[in-house]
């Protein structure tokens, strides 16, 4: 009554290639009809995340495009990862930093940090972070307004070593209870802020690598 | 093999082998993205489209399945379909899916879904396996939501916050909030354990009195195998 071990295992094969090449074929199907939406969504998370840390500055560039990472040791060492320009006929408007931490209460924070050419604070969001939901999370803007009090201040206002928290004889708040969260946030913009201040001209002189996206914006090209 | 009866595979999905308070699978998700009502009924309904899905197609292909090889056509199954919901989530609810992030994934190792395939769907016609998925998936699903609503109602003092992540900006600012500020540990990992305990206790308790006679067989034998 019952077949054969290996004719049996042969129809098994033969099944399971079957269903493979049947699932292949659902998640490429899926594949094509989402790959477009999904890029696009990323693309406009990044865009967002960059325009809500330039306050209501006007730009005409596109920049995401011209996101770059500087190699410096420098750099490295103030967790700077990434840097766009936003310029308006040309000329510089803003620079948006991201910037890393390993000072947090849990894994890496990264931020959003938009600055005017003259290094004075746009505005900061948190791009990512795994501080204690409830505790920490008063970093993401929209659970609580503590990054905003950044809002319009530089070095020299206040000063590089009062930019810390109230605790370690700062200028800024922390939240009782999550001190640890808020020292990591000042300070890895505080580090942000020297780091501009140190390199404004090379940043500010940024000029996309490659001609093809330049084209976008072409008032940029001197 | 008789089919068991219609009701009887709802009752079982739904509450005597519910697969989140009485057989304790899929776990790690449950626990994971109960934060809020939105997460929990997020990957609650994700997990219910995939288990549908999965009971349907296994019981489908139940005429050429080859008993030694069988498993592994399951896990094809489960992975394709967990993969379209990623991918689907990640087209057209991106806020939720970064919400939710790697648990979409996780739910491939949702236990539930290899047992349902393995232990019903794969003996039983295309419609009771159809139902089964249906009553089990939301059976699960009812647990993450509620649990998901008791931890962010006492851990933050919302309710239903962020439901546009689900139903797009016609639903923004439904939600409610209390004007407390909530008790931190429901919302970290060990107020995940205390909930469910707490829901597996009033299981239990709701079940155990005296007069719950028909439930109370399905407590004897919560795995439900009795039907085999
Ligand atoms: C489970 C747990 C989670 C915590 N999460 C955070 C956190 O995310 N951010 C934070 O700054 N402190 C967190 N803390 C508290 C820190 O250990 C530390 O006590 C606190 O930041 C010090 O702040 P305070 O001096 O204002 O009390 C957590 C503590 C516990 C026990």
């Amino acid at each position: 009554m019952t077949p054969s071990p290996t004719s049996e295992l042969r129809r098994g094969l033969a099944v399971l290639c079957g269903v493979a090449i049947a699932a292949a074929g659902l998640v490429a199907l899926t594949w094509q009809a989402a790959a477009p939406r999904i890029e696009a969504n990323v693309q406009a998370r990044a865009e967002a995340g960059l325009a809500a840390v330039l306050g209501n500055r006007v730009f005409d560039n596109a920049l995401a495009a011209t996101g770059h990472s500087p190699q410096s040791a420098a750099a490295r060492a103030a967790g700077i990862e990434r840097v766009w320009l936003a310029r308006r006929e040309g000329e510089p408007v803003a620079v948006v930093l991201q910037v890393a931490t390993a000072e947090g209460y849990s894994g890496r924070i990264v931020l959003l940090l938009g600055l005017t050419p003259a290094g004075e604070v746009l505005g900061v969001e948190t791009l990512s972070h795994r501080e204690t939901p409830g505790l920490g999370d008063f970093i993401e803007a929209d659970r609580s307004d503590w990054l905003s009090q950044f809002h319009g201040r530089g070095l020299g206002h206040p000063s590089a070593e009062r930019w810390r928290v109230r605790r370690d004889g700062g200028d800024f708040d922390a939240v009782t209870g999550a001190t640890v969260t808020a020292r990591a946030v000042t300070g890895a913009l505080q580090r942000a802020l020297v780091y501009f201040e140190g390199h404004a001209p090379t940043l500010l002189a940024y000029r996309d690598p490659d001609p093809t996206h330049g084209t976008a914006d072409p008032l940029t090209v001197p | 093999m008789t089919s068991p009866s219609r009701a009887d595979i709802l009752r079982d999905g739904l509450w005597r082998r519910n697969a989140g308070v009485v057989q304790l699978l899929g776990l790690c998700p449950l626990l994971a993205v109960s934060t809020s009502a939105v997460t929990g009924l997020g990957l609650g309904l994700a997990t219910l489209f995939v288990l549908t899905c999965t009971n349907l197609l296994v019981s489908l292909l139940r005429p050429v399945l080859v008993g030694s090889l069988r498993i592994p056509v399951f896990v094809l199954v489960i992975a394709s379909l967990v993969t379209v919901v990623e991918l689907v989530l990640a087209a057209w609810l991106p806020a939720l899916d970064q919400r939710l992030g790697l648990f979409v994934a996780l739910i491939v190792t949702n236990c539930t879904i290899l047992a349902r395939a393995e232990a019903f769907a794969s003996r039983q016609p295309p419609g009771a396996a159809l139902l089964d998925g249906l009553a089990t998936g939301t059976g699960f699903a009812a647990v993450l939501l509620i649990l998901g609503a008791a931890r962010e109602l006492v851990g933050r003092g919302t309710l239903f916050a962020g439901l546009d992540l689900l139903f797009g900006p016609a639903a923004a600012g439904a939600g409610l909030t209390l004007p407390v500020d909530g008790l931190l540990l429901a919302v970290l990992p060990p107020g995940a354990f205390i909930g469910l305990g707490l829901m597996v206790a009033a299981w239990r308790w709701l079940n155990l009195r005296p007069h719950a006679n028909v439930a109370q067989a399905g407590a004897a034998t919560p795995t439900g195998e009795s039907h085999r």
